[in-house]
């Protein structure tokens, strides 16, 4: 690799400043970027991140700050001048037409005209040489909606490298990957650096962040920590000067006791063949893992155990008791409460209050109403103690739920667990889009609920994740279970070998 | 440009912002009839007499009575346009019964009056229960479900009775109820503080309000909680029609025969005004019915000056529209500032 230390950014910020409503979202942060380089942004939620490459993509006017590009001063930058500097930004939230087909939308807003009428024939062999030479596995024809997300995040990848940027920002753009589509996206990264585009990156996976980063650029409360050579720097450097405090290793030690069976699935058919003929178990007293790739049915598995999916087939069994009738409202009062991977859509009620939040589920409670009275001052009371013990930030509870962080979203959605008597816990991708810091407290959380004689349920995509926090671990594949691990067993390896080998089946499955 | 002067103008500028800020706390509402009601006291000496505040009472009350329907449906997340509509059936549906129980149970005013305001209501709750059904268990949307559940209603309306007013209402109907003045207040005034005084308790300190905020919060999240949104939904479509209902019987008793003019497009473009002026939000999740009652009586003085100053009454409409219009962007705004990532 050709070392360019002395390369001139060819983007500088100096001393950037943003408000909203009176709250600083970002003090005197300095940034830049060189060409052909891959520069990390990371920190906590909150931190300023998105404030940033928000700034730098010209949605947001900073308060105070120079900004340049390529060595001319610009202001009053707005998405539109930015994209067409050269600089193009992929973010979380999709700037995607659902009604449009992929071409459609890689070239939405600069069509290809030729006297007025649109050039379909060129614009259909640019996408197509551009989706080709990306490696993805992309039908020009179809249209975006009926695509997976994965699907969809390669669309708005394309539909930013289209532009020819000279200066890229990807915002977690993993986090709805499967591995080997995150590999092929590394390969690119790679590729785009070698042609001397600046990569902004923002990301909370330390291994992503090994193996892209040149350098690392660290904010917390909305200032710059540090930025560094990415060369020998320790993951729990970064963590600390992310955190501002220690944290000895990222997943806790369980100490699991498995008990009696808490839940039992046989013969489960649900979701429109999402799940298919699943057989599964979860004790009290330990954590059970769920892993496969996106859209592989674990989701679905857990939420047809909620009673969110349709169910065609099979027996679910409740501490020994076969249930009939599945709605989250008789689950919640069998002491079965879940947990979504989607905050925002599935989680709160973003305009509504933290305490009307964390005790939604819980208002048919004795403690909290009675014959359809609240409570008010026991709702308060209680509300109080399950934040107090997640350690909300700030624990006021009047605070409407959308003005929270990523984390401390989470937790008001985990408050709900301490509102009433729950003995099983099924958590969808419990960690998605929170920092470090909150992840460790999700996990203590989850060891709290493990010593209090709870079965904890873990669906994730993380792979280390389940891999370290589940006493025994299903992989789940097209819709149904193809392994099941169990202490030494349970490594990675074991893990992808399990989706080969069941890939492997089917072909030969379909050749026979 | 001297120091002097950039001082003046950033000083200048952080006492607009100060202002802003002010105005945004307790709402602009507030100030707008503050300034409002002085202006028209100024202006026009008939203003605060007492035969004109009793009627920007009555008309207030009748609004904000519907007006509450509505905001409790937007908070669900809904829509209910059938609400005007529903006034003018439940008004020619008392009517009507009251004049064959008249002739049923000659002289019984109680009877007869207690058979109309039951039919009425019953009217309301029916219209509300198809409005629920059709959205909560047929999927429809509120928009679409109300407007045609609107047209319906006031075809029947006009088919009872081709569209002529129905008299033959008990006399008491009328004196002792409709037109009183209890205490100096027009009788639709306490009936409007009786239902603002049981919509704020059900919003403050029973399920049912807390489910609605939470359902038109976000309907997802309050099914993953286990909430049965479909069985709220229903209840708030059906307290909507109950208090258009009572509205219909409200301006009734109070003209004194059954309508089907009664409600109609204005009531219901009104109620919506009345409702977003209130800080309703048309996302659902946010109001408060306070302000919806407060917004119903600017409503009212802002179409009582415009008369008493002799604007056209057919340039009205034109206000609230514009009016409305400026209330939903503000709302829009004001999203936009707290809500983002």
């Amino acid at each position: 690799m050709a070392k360019e230390e002395a390369s001139e950014p060819i983007l500088i910020l100096r001393g950037i400043t943003k408000r909203f409503q009176g709250i600083t979202a970002l003090r005197q942060v300095d940034f830049d970027v060189r060409a052909g380089e891959v520069h990390v942004l990371f920190g906590e939620n909150g931190a300023g991140k998105s404030t940033l490459i928000n700034i730098i993509a010209g949605t947001f006017q900073p308060d105070e700050g120079a900004y340049r590009f390529d060595g001319l001063h610009l202001s009053h930058l707005t998405p539109h001048r930015a994209r067409g500097a050269g600089i193009c930004a992929v973010f979380q939230e999709f700037s995607l037409a659902p009604n449009l087909t992929v071409v459609e939308n890689l070239f939405l807003g600069r069509e290809i005209r030729r006297g007025g009428i649109l050039d379909l024939a060129t614009m259909r062999r640019r996408a197509s040489d551009l989706i080709e030479e990306l490696g993805f596995d992309l039908e020009l024809d179809r249209q975006v909606g009926m695509l997976s997300r994965a699907h969809q995040q390669m669309v708005e990848i394309a539909k930013a490298l289209l532009g020819e940027p000279r200066i890229l920002i990807l915002d977690e753009p993993t986090a709805s990957l499967t591995e080997r589509e995150a590999g092929r996206l590394f390969e690119l990264v790679a590729a785009l650096k070698a042609r001397g585009v600046g990569i902004i990156y923002v990301s909370h996976r330390m291994r992503e962040i090994r193996a892209l980063a040149d350098r690392i650029t660290v904010l917390r409360d909305g200032q710059l920590v540090r930025t560094l050579e990415a060369a020998g720097v320790q993951d729990a450097d970064l963590v600390e000067l992310m955190t501002g405090r220690k944290i000895d290793g990222l997943f806790p030690t369980f100490d699991h006791k498995p008990g009696r069976v808490a839940i039992e699935v046989q013969g489960l058919s649900a979701a429109r063949g999402a799940v298919c003929d699943v057989d599964f178990v979860a004790h009290a007293g330990e954590i059970t893992g769920i892993a496969g790739l996106v859209g592989c049915g674990k989701s679905e598995l857990v939420r047809a155990i909620y009673g969110l999916e349709q169910i065609e087939h099979g027996e679910i069994r409740l501490h020994d008791v076969a249930q009939n009738t599945l709605s989250p409202r008789h689950s919640l009062r069998r002491g079965v409460v879940y947990f979504p991977a989607n905050r925002a859509t599935e989680g709160l009620a973003l305009a509504r209050v933290v305490r009307e939040n964390a005790s939604m589920s819980s208002l048919d409670v004795r403690e909290i109403a009675r014959l359809g009275l609240l409570d008010t001052r026991n709702e308060r009371s209680l509300v109080q103690q399950a934040v107090d013990r997640l350690k909300l930030r700030p624990p006021n509870l009047e605070r409407p739920a959308g003005r929270l962080s990523g984390g401390n979203r989470q937790k008001v959605m985990l408050a709900r667990g301490l509102m009433r008597d729950l003995s099983v816990f099924l958590f969808d991708e419990p960690t998605v889009g929170i920092d470090v810091g909150a992840k460790r407290e999700v996990y203590d959380f989850m060891g709290r609920l493990l010593q209090a004689g709870a079965a904890v349920v873990v669906v994730s995509s993380e792979l280390p994740e389940v891999l370290a926090l589940s006493n025994r671990l299903y992989v789940m594949h097209h819709g149904r279970i193809v392994t099941q691990l169990e202490g030494s067993e349970k490594t990675e390896q074991n893990v992808l070998a399990s989706f080969f080998r069941s890939e492997a089946n089917a072909a030969t499955g379909a050749a026979s | 440009m001297t120091v002097e002067e950039a001082d003046m103008r950033s000083s200048s500028r952080g006492d607009l912002r100060a202002l802003s800020r002010w105005i945004s706390a307790i709402g602009i509402l507030p100030v707008l009839l503050t300034v409002l009601i002085l202006g028209m006291c100024i202006i026009d000496p008939r203003f605060s007499g007492v035969a004109n505040v009793t009627n920007i009472l009555r008309n207030a009350s009748v609004l904000a009575i519907v007006a509450f329907g509505q905001a409790l449906v937007l908070i669900a997340g809904g829509f209910d346009l059938s609400v005007g509509a529903i006034v003018a059936l439940a008004s020619e549906i008392a009517a009507v019964t009251m004049r064959w129980a008249g002739t049923a149970f000659p002289e019984q005013d109680a009877l007869i009056i207690a058979l109309g305001v039951g039919a009425a209501l019953g009217t309301g709750i029916l219209v509300g229960l198809v409005n629920g059904i059709c959205v909560a268990v047929l999927r429809i949307s509120g928009f679409i479900a109300t407007l045609g559940s609107m047209s319906v209603t006031l075809g029947i309306a006009l088919i009872i009775t081709n569209g002529i007013p129905v008299y033959g209402l008990p006399q008491s109907f009328i004196t002792q109820f409709g037109r009183a003045r209890w205490f100096e207040f027009p009788s639709a005034a306490y009936v409007a503080i009786a239902i603002l005084l049981v919509l704020a308790f059900v919003q403050r300190r029973t399920v049912l309000g807390r489910y609605l905020y939470a359902i038109g919060g976000n309907s997802e999240a309050a099914i993953v909680s286990g909430i049965s949104t479909r069985r709220y939904q229903i209840a708030a479509y059906v307290i909507s029609g109950l208090l258009a209902a009572v509205t219909g019987l409200l301006l009734t008793a109070l003209v004194g025969s059954g309508q089907a003019s009664f409600g109609g497009d204005l009531m219901m473009l009104q109620s919506i005004a009345a409702a977003v002026i209130g800080g309703v939000s048309l996302h659902g999740g946010v109001g408060r019915f306070g302000m919806v009652a407060l917004s119903a009586i600017f409503l009212s003085i802002l179409s009582n000056a415009l008369n008493l100053l002799r604007v056209d009454s057919r340039i009205q409409p034109i206000f609230i529209g514009v009016i409305l219009i400026c209330a939903v962007a503000l709302d829009e705004i004001r999203r936009r500032r707290t809500v983002h990532d």
